[in-house]
């Protein structure tokens, strides 16, 4: 700074001087840190504002209890010593079939996709793999509007009303389990007149994301998930933890004694996202699948054929 | 002291010259940069209408150019950062012609920077969602805030060692330009009349404002980096990040400096203040951040590498060896190997070498961050076959648009605002004149200080 006293001297006379002394020289210094301080703050005020606000969205409907009023922590249980890919039926898996009819997901979406993973010791299985409704939910971390939001059921739901696109949560999302729609996405004539709800998620909205939304709305009317009515084995099964129950559609089990019993796990464990989606291992072999039969046959979008013009594109 | 008037006389000439004058060169090359910028907003207004389908990006690689470029303009705003700010805290006398040229690529690019994140979002019409809904724990409102603050910030710093420049244009101009020039001048002047009690006041404000913009400078570009670390993606997960982005910001940003600047002294003819010094020094820097750049790529690839887990098997195959092997060596060897070869080598040392270096950087430091996007989002996470990425003509359109409206804010900034900060380089050169001792340590002549190059 000593510099700076040198030079007043000399520059004095270089500009004219009015002589008047302001005593303004927090004029400037107020513009150095005002400046610096103040822009930010409308931002900061309505982050404070939405953080108090109880910003989280709900879903529509009621919260779905037990009877004596605890409430319901759902869980899809996957037995793959029942899933064959829908080999022995010789069609594309219908888990997702019934999926895609019963939300009207856009092509190339799958909801609940059946990968076919390598075995270590040779062979592969198939993995229907829907959301994984975390516990952890990497999605929810990092989504900057809380358009995606865990429920006091324990699952993960996207309120397409209020995502902006950004789509860091498909960055986030170990399981590759979220879509976007790219396009506008067609609506069938049945969807028109539907009203939209987080819960069901039609109509599809472009530029926003989707993904399983583990079918509370059709639970609350007592009707399982259209994958676990879909699956012709019977793979998947549908419950409560807080009740400790689940059910195929064919049988009931007791969800805690079913899963240990018969070494349930996670998909990568290791990440620690806590899933509520347990599997069993195995590949196909109760229901007779040789583990060297590879393939499956590839999904279909068959409601897309009767809305005209509906324009798709690849996964 | 007549030497010293005449000397004076002609920097505020030098300084004046682009505003008072405009050739028919100019008008060509603002017409053509709006001509891009034409094209890519009609690509925009098709993204509109389409949504985000008519670009390359889809479910398994949903970041792509826009993300890339969105990086690389934060990047390259570290520019007016570390040039104005760090040099002034160390006060590097050098560093005066420079400065302002640096804080405008600061400013610019940031703007374009964020332009781009608003650019990929799937619904712009919802970008006031992030404000009215906005949640601290993502990265992306981290993001906002600390780019907000930057902005802020480094405008408040661009503006503050200018106030006696525009003050010395108002009373210079007057009567020679435009009536709404002289009522910007005259506003943005804010009745500078050079007092005593003036100068120590805006003493105070830079010293504040510097040392304030860089710990803002640093956290801008470690949390756009967090955008990719707070994720599960192997590549992506390191803690290194935030540092290695950093240091790639100030790397490409010095570089995008360099090369500013050589168009600018060539266009505006500043040769007498922008010497080759001015060029070799940011060389110098240049040539440090390369090594910091080696530095970081060993550090990160030899820590994952050693222990090629899967997914980086796959990564490591698809940069070194499949199909992004060609410009990723190109990355590595060309932009950080072979500027710093160009710097270190004596007979390279010059305004060429150091230009060839910077552009070298330039591309190379965008293709790193195109890298970083897609190669990090291609790793498959369940059993599919990896999917690819080739952006689309909307993109290319969209970007190319973004770094013509670059071009464009400079070319139009230079036009208004004084290219040089004329008081800091007489200040500067007068403090020589009444020190000798001090010149010859400014300028560097005869006893060369270690690592000087006596031209």
């Amino acid at each position: 700074m000593t510099e700076h006293n040198g030079h007043q001297q000399d520059s004095a006379p270089e500009l004219p001087q009015r002589g008047h002394r302001m005593g303004r020289r927090g004029v400037l210094r107020l513009m150095g840190l005002g400046v610096l301080g103040i822009a930010p703050l409308p931002i900061l005020s309505s982050l404070i504002k939405a953080t108090l606000d109880g910003h989280l969205v709900r879903s529509d409907g009621e919260v779905a209890r037990t009877p004596d009023g605890r409430i319901r922590q759902w869980t899809m249980i996957i037995d793959l010593r029942h899933c064959d890919g829908c080999q022995s039926v010789q069609k594309p898996p219908q888990c997702t079939a019934a999926c895609i009819q019963g939300h009207f997901a856009p092509e190339p979406m799958e909801w609940i996709q059946v990968f076919e993973g390598d075995l270590p010791g040779g062979g592969t299985q198939f993995i229907p793999t829907p959301c994984q409704q975390c516990q952890n939910p990497p999605c929810v971390n990092v989504c900057p509007v809380a358009a995606t939001f865990s429920t006091p059921e324990g699952t993960v739901l996207i309120d397409q009303d209020r995502c902006i696109g950004c789509r860091i949560c498909m960055a986030a999302c170990p399981y590759d389990r979220r879509f976007f729609n790219w396009g506008t996405p067609p609506v069938p004539p049945e969807a028109l007149l539907a009203s939209y709800s987080a819960e069901h998620q039609v109509p599809a909205k472009k530029g926003t994301v989707m993904k399983c939304d583990f079918c509370p709305d059709m639970m609350r009317a007592d009707v399982l998930p259209y994958c676990v009515q879909g699956c012709p084995n019977n793979a998947i099964y549908y419950g409560d933890l807080e009740e400790d129950v689940a059910s195929n559609g064919k049988e009931v089990v007791i969800a805690s004694r079913f899963l240990s019993e018969n070494q349930a796990y996670h998909l990568r464990e290791d990440l620690k996202t806590k899933p509520r989606v347990y599997y069993i291992p195995g590949h196909g072999e109760a229901v007779g699948r040789d583990a060297f039969n590879k393939g499956r046959l590839p999904t279909q979008w068959p409601w897309m054929k009767l809305v005209n013009g509906a324009r798709t594109w690849k996964r | 002291m007549e030497e010293m008037s005449a000397w004076r006389e002609r920097l505020e000439r030098t300084a004046l010259a682009p505003v008072t004058r405009t050739s028919w060169a100019y008008y060509v090359w603002v017409a053509f940069l709006l001509t891009v910028i034409g094209w890519g907003i009609y690509a925009y207004y098709r993204q509109l209408q389409d949504g985000l389908i008519v670009t390359g990006m889809r479910d398994r690689i949903s970041w792509g150019l826009y993300i890339t470029t969105f990086v690389f303009f934060i990047g390259i705003s570290h520019a007016g950062t570390l040039i104005s700010a760090i040099l002034r805290v160390s006060q590097a006398r050098w560093r005066t012609p420079i400065t302002r040229m640096a804080e405008f690529i600061t400013l610019v690019s940031l703007v374009c920077g964020a332009l781009f994140v608003i650019i990929d979002l799937g619904r712009p019409d919802r970008v006031l969602n992030v404000i009215r809904y906005g949640r601290w724990q993502s990265p992306i409102i981290w993001d906002v805030l600390a780019i907000t603050t930057y902005i802020t910030a480094s405008t408040a710093y661009l503006f503050l060692p200018m106030i006696p420049d525009l003050a010395l244009f108002r009373d210079r101009l007057a009567g020679r330009v435009s009536g709404w020039r002289m009522w910007l001048y005259r506003l943005l002047s804010v009745r500078w009349q050079g007092t005593r009690a003036q100068w120590h006041s805006m003493g105070a404000a830079i010293t504040t404002a510097m040392i304030l913009i860089i710990p803002i400078a640093v956290s801008v570009h470690t949390v756009v980096s967090w955008i990719f670390a707070m994720t599960l993606r192997e590549p992506w997960n390191s803690t290194i990040f935030g540092a290695f982005f950093v240091a790639g910001a100030i790397f490409s940003g010095v570089a995008t400096l360099i090369v500013v600047m050589a168009i600018l002294r060539k266009v505006y003819h500043l040769e007498e203040y922008i010497t080759e010094k001015h060029f070799v020094y940011l060389g110098y820097l240049l040539g440090a951040f390369s090594l910091i750049m080696v530095y970081g790529n060993v550090s990160e690839y030899l820590t994952t590498g050693y222990k090629m887990t899967e997914g980086t098997e796959f990564h490591f195959r698809q940069l070194f060896l499949g199909q992004f092997a060609g410009f990723y060596w190109f990355y590595l060897l060309g932009g950080l190997v072979l500027p710093g070869l160009l710097i270190l080598l004596p007979w390279t040392r010059n305004i060429w070498g150091v230009v060839a270096a910077s552009i070298l950087v330039v591309a190379a430091m965008w293709v790193e961050r195109y890298f970083i996007v897609v190669s990090g989002f291609r790793v498959p996470l369940m059993p599919y076959d990896p999917s690819t990425y080739a952006p689309t003509w909307v993109e290319l359109s969209v970007m190319a648009a973004g770094f013509a409206l670059f071009a464009l804010l400079i070319t139009l900034f230079v036009k208004i605002f004084p290219i040089i900060a004329i008081w800091e380089v007489a200040e500067d050169e007068e403090s020589a004149e009444i020190q000798p001792a001090a010149r010859r340590f400014a300028h560097g002549s005869a006893p060369e200080p270690a690592g000087g190059v006596g031209r």
